[in-house]
């Protein structure tokens, strides 16, 4: 396995779902080699998902402050990530806790990419805002070339 | 020794409690070193969860109430069916409830491997977080977070998945795991039972303030198991209820400073569910490996020291992994999966032990099975007063130190109850002024 796209959210919490969504796009790509996973709910098991790959690459929604769709892109290997960005509750481990467990427990791959789509509407029950769909079909769209680069040639 | 504080009257605020389920903050007034007042303010929205049940059908409590908490929706499922099949007059079978057990564990292992590794331990070596405990105990960290995905792997063969399960209904499941599908738990639990094992001892071992408070321990309790999804009320105090008398001795009241309700006892005192009630009352009943592991930790019979409550807990993930394991062992699939229940009018309560503690469910239906009302008392906010009262008494022992030690110890304080304050939001004053 050479990349696993992880999406982090909850489908019914509006913009939540980012990354869900981006997983969903990813995976109807279907690349080889590839593996796509959708994360709901706690992630303090987010290492296993990655264990075995060379990369991972984590997509969430953030709420810190910038313009909704706006795409902020973290490797997690340079340095810690800011903790609040991606929490969205007190509940449990968000995904920037779980990248640090996983950094002082040994267990992030060579390469860890954590992106960050900025929401505007997390209510119950609505859909993605205008600006944060346009970033994930941006992010997808990228992503899914990265994950064709990596499928083995045939 | 801290300097005396230089101004007669110190406030201690902590706005937003970190590393608890929930949003509450913590609102201490000193008055020349003494206690003035201390309050667990819990300013999470009122969720409305009894209200939006009326109307609804008397299949649905497990689907809707699981909803209350991410974090244990199993004690929100068991306890909303046993009060509905309650109503209703259906008893299920042995295998139904062996299943039912089976589940209950799975959410006892992974919300207390959650709250003593990754949430509670830190506090005791004076580190903020669990990446800080993870760099000087690795090895401890990786068993917790195996302990937690074996408990989690159980919920989601029994349950159809991890949080929010959909597969309980009233009168039992709608579909039976098979052996060979549960076979993965079993591998997962056996390869944590030594982990499990150590646990109680590793708790155990951090340096914790000597404090005996004197409680009232509320919790279930019956003859032959450790009470989990059901059992007689007992306390230490003698009482011995069933579900419908709880009103008889527990009253709720509304505070002004929380939207979660506050119970108590109807004689005036409070009391506390949760671990260190369920072990005081019924350690008798833990697996032979989880009473060894508790009397190596030096628990004895009755455990009075709230900071203690993490050594209780590991006792009881160790308890739940063998009994899981047993319960496997024997386990054969419900067929049906679940028995015909037929709706009536009538009142049913139901209860069991979430992780937290007691968590009481009273429904009224109508003939056609339509809920008229519906009353849930979650844990936490049973525990609330006695959290405020261990409050005090942290505060009281350590107010000398400075305001940001002083708040790291009262966290710490309302941290070994595990507070759940999103399951305990539940209540909203609506104040109408007519001119």
């Amino acid at each position: 396995m050479t990349l696993v796209v992880v999406g982090v959210g909850n489908a019914w919490r509006g913009d939540d779902a980012a990354g869900l969504e981006v997983a969903r796009l990813v995976a109807a790509a279907a690349p080889r080699g590839v593996r796509v996973v959708r994360a709901e709910g706690d992630q303090a098991a987010l290492a296993d998902l990655w264990a075995g790959a060379r990369a991972a690459v984590v997509v969430d929604a953030a709420s810190s402050g910038a313009p909704p769709g706006t795409v902020q892109r973290f490797d997690a290997r340079a340095g810690r990530l800011p903790v609040r960005l991606t929490r969205s509750s007190s509940h449990a481990f968000g995904v920037a806790e779980a990248v640090e467990l996983a950094r002082a427990l040994g267990r992030l791959p060579a390469a860890l990419e954590v992106v960050a789509i900025e929401g505007a509407c997390f209510d119950h029950g609505a859909g993605l805002s205008p600006a944060v769909a346009a970033a994930v079909e941006a992010v997808a769209a990228q992503l899914s070339a990265r994950a064709a680069g990596c499928a083995p040639a045939r | 020794m801290s300097p005396a504080p230089e101004h007669p009257r110190r406030r201690l605020v902590q706005e937003a409690i970190a590393r608890v389920e929930g949003e509450g903050a913590m609102h201490v007034t000193l008055r020349d070193g003494r206690v003035e007042d201390v309050r667990l303010r819990i300013y999470e929205p009122p969720r409305f969860f009894e209200a939006f049940l009326r109307g609804r059908r008397f299949t649905e409590v497990p689907d809707i109430t699981a909803r209350i908490c991410g974090i244990c929706p199993v004690a929100y499922q068991m306890s909303s069916v046993a009060a509905m099949e309650d109503a209703c007059g259906a008893t299920v079978t042995p295998e139904i409830r062996a299943l039912r057990r089976l589940f209950y564990c799975g959410e006892w292992i992974e919300s207390h491997a959650l709250h003593i590794f990754l949430l509670h331990a830190p506090d005791f070596l004076g580190l903020d977080n669990a990446f800080e405990l993870a760099a000087e105990h690795r090895d401890v960290l990786e068993g917790a977070l195996a302990l937690k995905k074996a408990g989690n792997t159980l919920m989601r063969i029994i349950g159809g998945r991890e949080i929010h399960p959909v597969n309980v209904r009233v009168g039992g499941f709608h579909r039976a795991p098979t052996r060979a599908e549960l076979a993965e738990a079993e591998r997962a639990l056996e390869a944590v039972l030594a982990f499990a094992r150590s646990a109680p001892a590793f708790v155990a071992s951090l340096p914790t303030p000597e404090i005996e408070l004197d409680p009232t321990f509320v919790a279930l309790a019956e003859p032959d198991r450790y009470a989990i999804e059901g059992g007689r009320l007992r306390s230490s105090d003698g009482l011995d209820l069933g579900p419908h008398a709880f009103r008889d001795a527990f009253v709720e009241e509304q505070v002004a400073h929380s939207t979660a309700l506050h119970s108590r006892l109807r004689d005036g005192g409070t009391y506390l569910v949760g671990p260190l009630a369920r072990y005081a009352l019924n350690h008798a009943q833990l697996s032979a490996g989880a009473r060894e592991a508790a009397a190596a930790a030096g628990l004895g019979p009755v455990c009075r020291n709230p900071y203690r409550s993490i050594v209780v807990r590991a006792v009881e993930v160790l308890h739940a992994v063998e009994e899981a394991l047993a319960l496997l062992a024997g386990y054969v699939p419900p067929d049906p999966p679940a028995v015909d229940v037929v709706p009536r009018a009538a009142v049913g309560a139901g209860w069991t032990e979430a992780p937290r503690g007691l968590l009481w469910h009273r429904y009224a239906i109508d003939g056609d099975g339509t809920i008229t009302a519906a009353e849930i008392v979650p844990p936490t906010s049973q525990n609330q007063r006695r959290i405020e009262e261990d409050l005090r008494a942290c505060v009281e022992r350590f107010a000398d130190l400075p305001d940001d030690e002083l708040r790291r110890r009262c966290e710490h304080a309302i941290r070994n109850h595990d507070p759940c304050i999103s399951c305990a939001t539940h209540f909203l004053t609506l104040e109408v002024d007519r001119r």
